[in-house]
């Protein structure tokens, strides 16, 4: 039997869970994160394994979402030294390398840094031959006081040739460095790019460190699977690819939430609100997937491209503050917090909160107490709150139909059954452990977001060779070739450019290799 | 006269985006290079026009081509002096001033830097006034003064110098060689007296750009006091206040075009409304009639800030405010309408003067 294993490992908590082959849960447990994080692992696993009264041979497969990278690029703990090497002199100088970093992980990472000649037009064009002598100087004077190289070329997501003759040169020359090129991390747009490229490589033994915990952990409990990572697309790398591109596994945590709520949901289309006692969260999931954001996203304070949900967060939570000026009634954005057990007058506190309205309005039984608040203030205030997230739910939404609403976090109680633009609400069961449900049911995926210049060819050629691009790659990262399917395609010409060129974005998804039954 | 500082550069931005009327590039990367210029050699002198004689070599400059191809093949600093120098050498003279001729998008920056290197100060304002998509499509080209002499210039070293029987072929020309030389170019154009200057260009839009970028990032005013200044000291006129309902795009012949439609909120509730765009806003209809048009400028705008957002960045259930400002009155002759009217960008209505209500 093929059971699988989904770990996360967060901040307080270690979560794990079984699923069935047919996607059921078997068991789930939390522990505390208390010593290390392979003892946390470990006793995880133990304890799930024994709840589930499954043999450790019955799992063939455990994927883990950790917060592991992204803490250590916002610790600046266990960074390594990156060599930096930018193609496409004498393009680019006018911007080095690092340009807006925080001082203080600048320091950490920063070993050295050239631009040198070569990289690539829009059109995939050379744009002169690459310096490889260039490159071989730099490095029999750097190469020894920097254990990583980070290589971006430009153009690199139309014509990575530049790119890969570099980590040949390198492999072969220089083999103690750790290569990570820039086509394989980011998209268009050189800096964002170039910059999740150095955070990569900024990361490379810490993902070891992760990688090695995880296995360790599991041949301790005798489990022999084949071992994966999340990453923050909300799909699975192997572990071989991960080790190469850990930065990709970079706040997984929202994705794997947001698709484990949906997963127990039984749902591929749906919005989802995360009410916690301070804020909410509101995503949205289309064909399974959260939506992306098309915004640059910041990680530890740098400029990157990378791939996120795109979520609203809401000033109202649980213990959100209400409050009467002039007749208005407002609700947030502060909030008495965790202090709401004592202060909330449901716990006879003395502040009025959005729990105490509800509660009042009859829509939650929560405390001990009746909240001391006058009917009509209660009745506005719960309809300010709900104005807020009907207002929130609305700009998540792709189009005007109702949609089903997952309701999740210790708020979501404060919800009533019926709210505008929403077909149903849908409260699931397990959602304590979604995060490494989200881990346990992802899929493989491959992507493709470049420019294609379409003169000579039709439209369809090259969106079909974006598609084959984005396939080849889902089966490195360890997909089933013959279970993908296409996500997303999504074709932006080139504005003020009268060569016919589009920016082409492609997602496909499939089965994890070796579990075709 | 007055300075842009770097505390400047961020309100420029934003200025420069809603005068960008949905279009005209991100100004990220050349406020950078500005940024990194004025770090150098210090703070740039913003002039009137007036305050320069009138003999004396003004020379504008601006990047071409795709933007999207900036952020990827960054230039490497020295295009625009490069540019500059050429068509100095070209004309045997020193400039005295810089100026931009879009004041929209990212061309509000490409001149600074050089400025800063050169020592030149910027005149404040330019030959649009907003963002345009082509060379003559300018207050210059109205006013009869010619692109050419012409600087392009790539990253690469590649110069050219184009000499052009009209202004039309000056575009046709340096847009075919935008793209041989890889989508982007930085161009020298228009050189011109001081004296032509203070006839043709339009007045005042740099430090306009960098006023309203301010009023929008102001934190201490709401949104009703920032509307009430952008009525009163910019002309501005609300023409809806909705959310973003769909965004169509039309692919497939190498323009960024498309619709916006917009249900309406609060005092629109019962009203649509549909922005034509082909890289800028050109076309505002509510409920069927047209209610602003290019030249004008149709601005789309965060309903809770005011941010200006872009064509790209639009996307179902944003809550927008709709705004169209009157365009430069260069723009309202008749060789004008004729230059960037609504029917040069293929619709066929007549430019309707904004009006209040």
């Amino acid at each position: 039997m093929k059971y699988r294993l989904g770990i996360d490992v967060g901040g307080t908590n270690t979560d794990a869970v079984i699923l069935t082959p047919d996607d059921r849960v078997v068991a789930k447990t939390k522990t505390p994160v208390t010593r290390d994080v392979v003892s946390s692992i470990r006793d995880a696993v133990r304890t799930v394994l024994k709840n589930s009264e499954l043999p450790s041979f019955a799992i063939s497969h455990a994927m883990l979402g950790t917060t592991q990278v992204t803490n250590a690029i916002i610790e600046r703990q266990r960074l390594n030294k990156v060599a930096m090497i930018r193609i496409g002199a004498p393009a680019t100088l006018a911007v080095p390398p690092l340009t807006g970093w925080p001082g203080s992980l600048k320091e950490v990472v920063q070993g050295a840094s050239i631009t040198v000649r070569g990289g690539h037009e829009f059109d995939g064009r050379p744009m002169g031959p690459l310096a490889d002598d260039d490159i071989r100087r730099f490095l029999d004077e750097h190469a020894k006081s920097c254990s990583s190289v980070a290589v971006t070329a430009v153009f690199s997501p139309v014509n990575a040739d530049h790119e890969l003759a570099t980590r040949d040169l390198i492999v072969e020359e220089y083999p103690h460095l750790v290569v990570s090129l820039s086509h394989e991390v980011g998209s268009v747009g050189l800096l964002e790019r170039e910059n999740a490229t150095v955070l990569n490589a900024a990361v490379n033994e810490v993902a070891s460190l992760a990688a090695t915990a995880f296995e360790d952990a599991l041949r301790e409990v005798g489990i022999d699977a084949a071992l994966f990572f999340a990453q923050n697309d909300g799909t699975l790398m192997a572990m071989d690819y991960a080790l190469r591109y850990p930065i990709l596994t970079v706040a997984c945590g929202p994705t794997n939430s947001m698709r484990g709520a949906a997963f127990l949901s039984r749902l591929d289309d749906a919005v989802i609100i995360d009410v916690g006692g301070t804020s909410s969260d509101i995503g949205m999931i289309r064909g399974g997937f959260p939506r992306q954001s098309s915004l640059a996203v910041e990680v530890g304070g740098v400029r990157t491209n990378f791939r996120m949900p795109d979520l609203i967060a809401l000033g109202l939570g649980g213990g959100s503050r209400v409050r009467e000026v002039d007749g208005q009634v407002t609700v947030g954005p502060d909030s008495v917090g965790y202090r709401i057990i004592q202060q909330a007058h449901v716990f006879g506190g003395d502040v009025l909160t959005f729990t105490d309205v509800a509660v009042n309005e009859g829509k939650a039984s929560i405390g001990h107490q009746s909240p001391r608040a006058a009917k009509k203030l209660s009745q506005k205030a719960y309809r300010e709150a709900l104005r807020l997230i009907e207002e929130g739910i609305d700009r998540i939404k792709t189009s005007a139909e109702p949609v089903p609403l997952i309701a999740v976090g210790g708020g979501s109680a404060l919800l009533p059954e019926h709210l505008e633009g929403v077909s149903e609400v849908i409260r699931p069961e397990h959602f304590d452990v979604a995060n490494a449900i989200g881990a346990a049911i992802a899929q493989v995926s491959g992507r493709v977001d470049r420019i294609y210049a379409m003169t000579g060819r039709s439209r369809d050629q090259v969106i079909g060779e974006a598609i084959a691009t984005a396939k080849a790659d889902a089966v490195r990262a360890g997909a089933n070739h013959d279970t993908l399917e296409i996500i997303e395609v999504e074709e932006i010409p080139l504005a003020y450019l009268p060569s016919n060129a589009s920016r082409v974005r492609v997602t496909v998804a499939g089965q994890l290799a070796g579990d075709e039954s | 006269m007055r300075t842009i500082t770097v505390a400047d550069l961020a309100d420029l931005s934003v200025g420069a985006t809603l005068l960008g009327t949905g279009g005209g590039g991100d100004p990220y990367i050349g406020s950078l290079m500005a940024e990194a210029a004025i770090g150098r050699y210090g703070p740039i002198t913003l002039l009137d026009v007036d305050e320069l004689p009138d003999q004396g070599l003004v020379i504008p400059a601006a990047m071409m081509g795709a933007p999207t191809v900036m952020v990827e093949k960054i230039p490497n600093g020295g295009e625009v002096l490069t540019a500059v120098s050429n068509l100095e050498r070209t004309l045997n003279q020193k400039a005295v001033a810089i100026m931009t001729i879009e004041a929209g998008g990212i061309n509000s920056m490409i001149p600074l830097a050089v400025a800063a290197q050169m020592g030149l100060p910027v005149i404040d304002g330019d030959s649009m006034g907003r963002a345009f998509p082509e060379l003559q499509m300018t207050s210059f080209h109205v006013h009869g003064i010619r692109a050419t002499p012409m600087a392009l210039v790539d990253e690469k070293g590649n110069h050219l110098i184009i000499e052009a029987i009209d202004n039309a072929w000056t575009e046709r020309l340096a847009r075919t060689a935008t793209v041989a030389v890889g989508g982007a170019a930085i161009i020298a154009l228009y050189p011109m007296t001081t004296k032509e200057a203070k006839r043709a260009m339009v007045r005042g839009t740099m430090s306009k750009a960098i006023e309203l970028g301010r009023l929008i990032r102001d934190g201490h005013l709401s949104v009703d006091e920032k509307a009430i200044q952008l009525a009163r000291d910019y002309g501005g006129i609300e023409l809806f206040s909705g959310k973003v309902a769909d965004v169509e795009r039309h692919s497939g012949d190498g323009f960024a075009r498309g619709t916006l439609s917009c249900t309406g909120l609060g005092p629109y509730a019962a009203s649509v409304l549909r922005v034509e765009f082909q890289n800028e806003n050109l076309m505002a209809l509510r409920d069927g009639s047209v209610v602003a048009t290019v030249p004008d400028l149709i601005c789309v705008m965060d309903r809770e800030t005011l941010m200006p957002i872009t064509t790209e960045a639009l996307t179902y259930g944003h809550r927008v405010t709709v705004y169209a400002f009157p365009c430069d009155p260069v723009w309202r002759t008749s060789k004008g309408i004729k230059t960037v009217g609504p029917r040069y960008f293929g619709y066929q209505v007549d430019h309707t003067p904004l009006h209040r209500g």
